[in-house]
């Protein structure tokens, strides 16, 4: 840290307790709203004051760091927080993982009455046994899970009942109709195209900054189209939804929760989209661009997991 | 702000905008000290209910009902109200005064995180009100009892761990950040005093295990208004699964309580044994180690639930592999008290007894560790006694030291130290009575989180609700001792406070200035 330029210390700031309201409201509004879904309004003022107060706090940050005030010792702090923040988004999603496996791997075996890893004693215990025979008769074990444990015991009674249809591998006759595997090629592209644009504006060449940008944004934009044509089929065509069974559920959370984030990636990558147009970053201050580049990487990492263990792997 | 902070002479809309608006660690460590300790009045006012009712065997006060509300309050305020917002006051005041750094690295976010905190805690408190009750489900809130089973207000619940999980992670990434990047030149990662070291490691904790809370509370509300059935055997899911979630971050979350405890002791007994700490190193890695293990570890809070005997097995020696780590901890701080010129003010009696009480909640907790004892002792009063010998007597305790430690560096003047020796000693004795029966209590086949118990479990019952009223009104002694300190205690002029202290904090004016380290000290 050098004298000359001191760390730069905001002597007060009203954001901060505005976006403290904000989401408490949110949360206030969002459990009011699950509860009775006729009334999501404090839900919405919540949200509503959350964004405004966002704009205006990145906003001052932004003119701030344009005015010089941010000297290299802040913009570290600010590289810091947001791997730290990408750490903890990989942990949310780690939770998520955790639960596939240990559903798909372990409880579904013991459901069926198997043991559930053959490392140590191939034989299920007595457990898993009486837990098929006398909860669950009839359940086998499957992945996918078409049929529920619920659906082989009750039959037509039964409450949780599972997909017509999964989203998983169609076989290589019929590979340029799934869906998912466009996705991938599209947000495998995307991340390629965010380094070029990086590489460009590393390099000073704002036209290729700026035009593979552009094409990033447009990739991401494309993502969210096909997902959500995706869930469309998926409750219109294959009767798979959110409450069909462990495989809707784990199917639904995992890719609707990487879809959130990319739309909150392809906002970010939107914003330093329109700020390159304004002329923003150059080549050894480009913090809002680097970070927005650093978790499209990350969702598209994730992307990768999703594809292998959601839809490949059966 | 050249006249330095706003106080009450300057007017009153003045004096709120100075805490409301504050980006100064300093006011924020001193928000989330009032904070916490609000929260810990609140939360131990449940625990006078919880004592009251079980002083005798019957019902005579409150419904089961709302018994077990109290139990569930009881520990979620404790745990996310008071002892982890107390220590990230202490993060906030005394980090940067460690390190030579200005401030947080991120003092707008640092509002932020607090500020989150009273819209959390309102929103978890306002359940009690609601149709249904609040939270009766215990603050480990296992599936199914939470999502089939619960009240309605458990979606107000959700939320509420939701934005303090928020606030927790911007709070340790800020400390994560300010460790990083804003020490002082010549402070080496090995300089850093052992509070810093302690704190640094458990932000790292929270940073991975609250986005797994997240998740857990996350499944609860699909599964309670989504139709999933992540915990609902039926659909294919497990409500197993909620506890090996749960425990994932529930286990590293103990940590995360007492590994700031652990550094709050390693300043103070130094301190008074005049000694610099014994294995400083050594202390390091064994917490680095500590934490890596704490995520290794947390099916052995499920030895019940029907694991494989490997499982058993696998989580119970690695879990009684962390009483090396801490055995090493212990020994050091014994060692550090060893031939030193030991002085007894209250900070240090509070240090002592911790390392006293904390060791021998450890050993229960090894005995706990026994997958096939286990089998006896889960879910009784045993385990009660046992964590609260942890947490009370182990973060309580430090927590307590250490406002005792730094107040007059703080605000520049002396407790009184007859008034705090009287408090260790009613502290003491209090918690002791009240939690030592506890165990027997437990040997003896008496279950946690029942309203009512069996007629040969009264005797230890009423001595244990007679120790924690004493325990109680201890804490009413801190306060008092507290507010007469600020209000009217003795001026301390000297920066070094405590003859033995040693390190960058008790280099700076007392009492600590709005502002300190503008430019960073030269470490040597």
């Amino acid at each position: 840290m050098s004298e000359e330029s001191t760390y730069y210390v905001p002597e007060q700031s009203k954001y901060p307790i505005a976006a403290a309201t904000g989401f408490g409201l949110m949360a206030y509004g969002a459990a009011t709203w699950v509860i009775d879904s006729s009334n999501p309004y404090i839900l919405i003022l919540g949200t509503l004051v959350m964004a405004v107060v966002m704009c205006m706090w990145w906003n001052t940050v932004i003119t701030e760091n344009m005015q010089g005030l941010a000297n290299a010792q802040l913009k570290h702090s600010y590289v810091l927080g947001m791997l730290w923040f990408i750490f903890s988004e990989v942990m949310f999603f780690a939770a998520f993982f955790g639960a596939l496996f240990y559903l798909r791997v372990i409880v579904n075996s013991w459901l069926g009455g198997d043991a559930a890893i053959g490392i140590f004693d191939d034989t299920p215990t007595d457990a898993a046994v009486a837990n098929n025979a006398i909860l669950w008769p009839g359940y086998e074990a499957q992945w996918p899970v078409m049929e529920t444990p619920d659906q082989a015991a009750n039959g037509d009674a039964a409450i949780f009942k599972g997909p017509d249809q999964a989203m998983s591998f169609p076989g290589w006759a019929n590979i340029f109709s799934w869906l998912p595997l466009w996705n991938t090629a599209v947000l495998l592209t995307s991340s390629f195209t965010v380094h070029i644009a990086h590489t460009g504006l590393k390099n000073n060449n704002r036209k290729q900054f700026v035009t593979w940008l552009g094409i990033t944004v447009a990739l991401g934009l494309i993502f969210l189209v096909l997902q959500a044509e995706e869930y469309i089929e998926a409750y219109q065509h294959m009767g798979l939804t959110l409450d069909s069974g462990i495989y809707g559920t784990t199917f639904f959370m995992l890719t609707g929760f990487h879809g959130a984030h990319v739309t909150l990636g392809t906002i970010m990558l939107m914003v330093a989209f329109f700020r390159s147009l304004k002329g923003h970053f150059t080549h050894d201050d480009q913090f809002g661009f680097e970070s927005a580049a650093w978790y499209w990487h990350f969702v598209d990492v994730v992307w990768v997991g999703l594809f292998l263990f959601v839809y490949v792997l059966d | 702000m050249a006249h330095g902070p706003a106080t009450l002479a300057d007017g009153w809309k003045a004096y709120i905008s100075r805490w409301v608006f504050t980006t100064n660690h300093k006011d924020i460590g001193t928000l989330y000290l009032w904070f916490s300790f609000a929260m810990f009045i609140l939360g131990g006012a449940f625990a006078m209910i919880i004592r009251a009712e079980l002083f005798q065997p019957g019902m005579q006060l409150i419904k089961p009902e709302f018994f077990n509300q109290m139990t569930t309050m009881h520990g979620l305020v404790m745990v996310f109200g008071a002892i982890m917002p107390a220590f990230v006051g202490l993060a906030n005041w005394m980090i940067p005064l460690m390190i030579g750094a200005p401030d947080m690295a991120l003092p707008r976010m640092n509002n932020l995180s607090f500020w989150i905190l009273p819209f959390a805690f309102a929103i978890l408190t306002s359940t009690l009100f609601m149709e249904g009750g609040g939270p009766n489900f215990g603050w480990t809130f296992y599936a199914p009892l939470s999502t089939t089973y619960a009240p309605e207000s458990v979606n107000f619940f959700i939320f509420a761990i939701h934005i303090m999980g928020a606030s927790s992670i911007m709070g340790s990434i800020n400390i994560i950040a300010t460790v990083m990047n804003m020490r002082a030149p010549g402070m080496t990662y090995m300089k850093m005093p052992l509070f810093v070291w302690t704190w640094v490691i458990t932000a790292f904790l929270l940073v991975a295990v609250m986005p797994v809370l997240a998740g857990a509370v996350t499944m609860m509300l699909m599964d309670i208004n989504f139709g999933t059935s992540f915990f609902n055997a039926a659909g294919g899911g497990d409500p197993v699964l909620f506890q090996h979630v749960f425990w994932f971050f529930g286990h590293p979350e103990v940590y995360i309580i007492i590994l700031p405890a652990f550094g709050v002791v390693s300043q103070i007994i130094p301190t008074f044994s005049r000694k610099p700490l014994f294995g400083y190193s050594s202390m390091v890695y064994a917490t680095a180690a500590i934490a890596f293990l704490s995520f290794v570890v947390w099916a052995h809070h499920m030895f019940t639930v029907g694991m494989p005997i490997a499982g058993e097995l696998y989580f119970m020696y690695a879990t009684m592999l962390i009483a090396v780590p801490t055995g090493v901890k212990v020994f050091n701080w014994i060692t550090t008290m060893y031939k030193g010129s030991l002085t007894f003010e209250t900070p240090m009696l509070f240090s002592i007894a911790f390392v006293i009480l904390f060791t021998f909640g450890g050993f229960t907790g090894l005995m706990l560790s026994i997958a096939a004892a286990d089998m006896q002792y889960h879910d009784t009063y045993f385990v009660v006694a046992h964590f609260h010998y942890v947490m009370v007597a182990g973060a309580v305790f430090s927590g307590t030291a250490a406002i005792y430690y730094w107040l007059p560096k703080w605000c520049g003047k002396m407790y009184n130290e007859t008034m705090g020796q009287v408090q260790f000693w009613v502290a003491f004795i209090g918690f002791n009575i009240a939690f030592m029966p506890q165990h027997f209590l437990g040997l003896a086949g008496m279950p946690r989180r029942y309203a009512d118990y069996g007629l040969q479990f009264a005797d230890w019952n009423m001595v244990s609700s007679v120790g924690a009223f004493i325990y109680g009104g201890a804490q009413i002694m801190l306060l008092i001792n507290v507010i007469l300190t600020i209000r009217n205690g003795k001026p301390v002029a000297d920066e070094k406070v405590w003859e033995g202290a040693e390190g960058l904090e008790w280099t700076v004016a007392t009492p600590a200035p709005y502002h300190t380290f503008e430019k960073p000290p030269e470490v040597k």
